[in-house]
């Protein structure tokens, strides 16, 4: 998907993480689809921060997955959900890797819990061996 | 790739560098170490980091720009990062990153400004 694809109400769009570039792809997929769904600008800059945080950890952590972004309309709200899964190694103390300053990898051990506080909803979904699923999503007008 | 595409410009004592709209890691990485370079070999004394083009800091970005002015700090100069656009800022905080040991500035113009009154306060 390009910047200039119109992404229609309800309408589903998927995205593969493979490469590095992929992680500019899926930036550059969820702003479009965040001005598309009518966000104010710090809320696209919120989204589209924590979707880069989860895709590139999906990318680094995960070896690689898939990105799922989903316009939601009314009722009961107008948003957008976005589904970061991979079939990597998952993650072993979910709870412990939700907070500040916990990283296994090369960033600041922000991103996950700080994706959290970026969004409206976020639901983690992992384990050992089963790989990680992340669900967030935010609503207009917050 | 040796480079990583941002051009550094030399203003006597201040190394000016303006970072693109998108900064991926491999060219976040090739920039702190091209940059640590030139610090180095000019002698800086300070590298002023235009961001007004970047439209998200995540904490990979946050992490390299705290690796640079760690890094300049070490070799005696001074970074300071200019233009933050501010939903760029509520979002650093809302993540909990606050830049450590990065002196910002509101533009280019201040930096320079800032960086070139005597004693060289960041309130001054």
């Amino acid at each position: 998907m390009t910047d200039r694809e119109v992404m229609a109400p309800g309408q589903v769009s998927s995205l593969q993480i493979r490469a590095e570039e992929d992680l500019l792809a899926a930036r550059h997929a969820v702003r479009a689809a965040a001005l598309e769904a009518g966000f104010g600008l710090v809320a696209q800059t919120k989204l589209i921060t924590a979707a880069s945080e989860l895709v590139r950890n999906c990318y680094v952590h995960g070896g690689g997955g898939e990105l799922v972004i989903e316009r939601l309309v009314p009722p009961p709200r107008a948003g957008l959900r976005l589904t970061i899964s991979d079939d990597g190694p998952g993650i072993v103390d979910p709870d412990a890797a939700l907070v500040d300053g916990y990283s296994t990898g090369h960033g600041l051990g922000h991103g996950l819990g700080g994706a959290k506080r970026l969004v409206d909803e976020f639901h983690l979904d992992t384990g050992p061996g089963r790989g990680t699923t992340v669900v967030i999503t935010r609503w207009v007008g917050r | 790739m040796t480079s990583s595409e941002i051009p550094i410009l030399r203003l006597g004592k201040i190394l000016l560098a303006g970072l693109l709209k998108e900064l991926d890691d491999k060219t976040a990485v090739l920039f702190a170490d091209e940059l640590s370079r030139q610090v180095s070999t000019v002698g800086a004394e300070a590298v002023v980091l235009d961001i007004t083009k970047l439209e998200i800091v995540d904490s990979f970005a946050a992490r390299i720009l705290v690796e640079i002015a760690t890094m300049a700090r070490l070799l005696g100069a001074r970074v300071v990062v200019a233009g933050m656009r501010y939903p760029v800022a509520i979002t650093l905080v809302e993540l909990g990153l606050d830049l450590p040991g990065v002196e910002t500035a509101l533009s280019v113009e201040h930096a320079v400004n800032m960086l070139s009154q005597p004693g060289g306060s960041r309130d001054g």
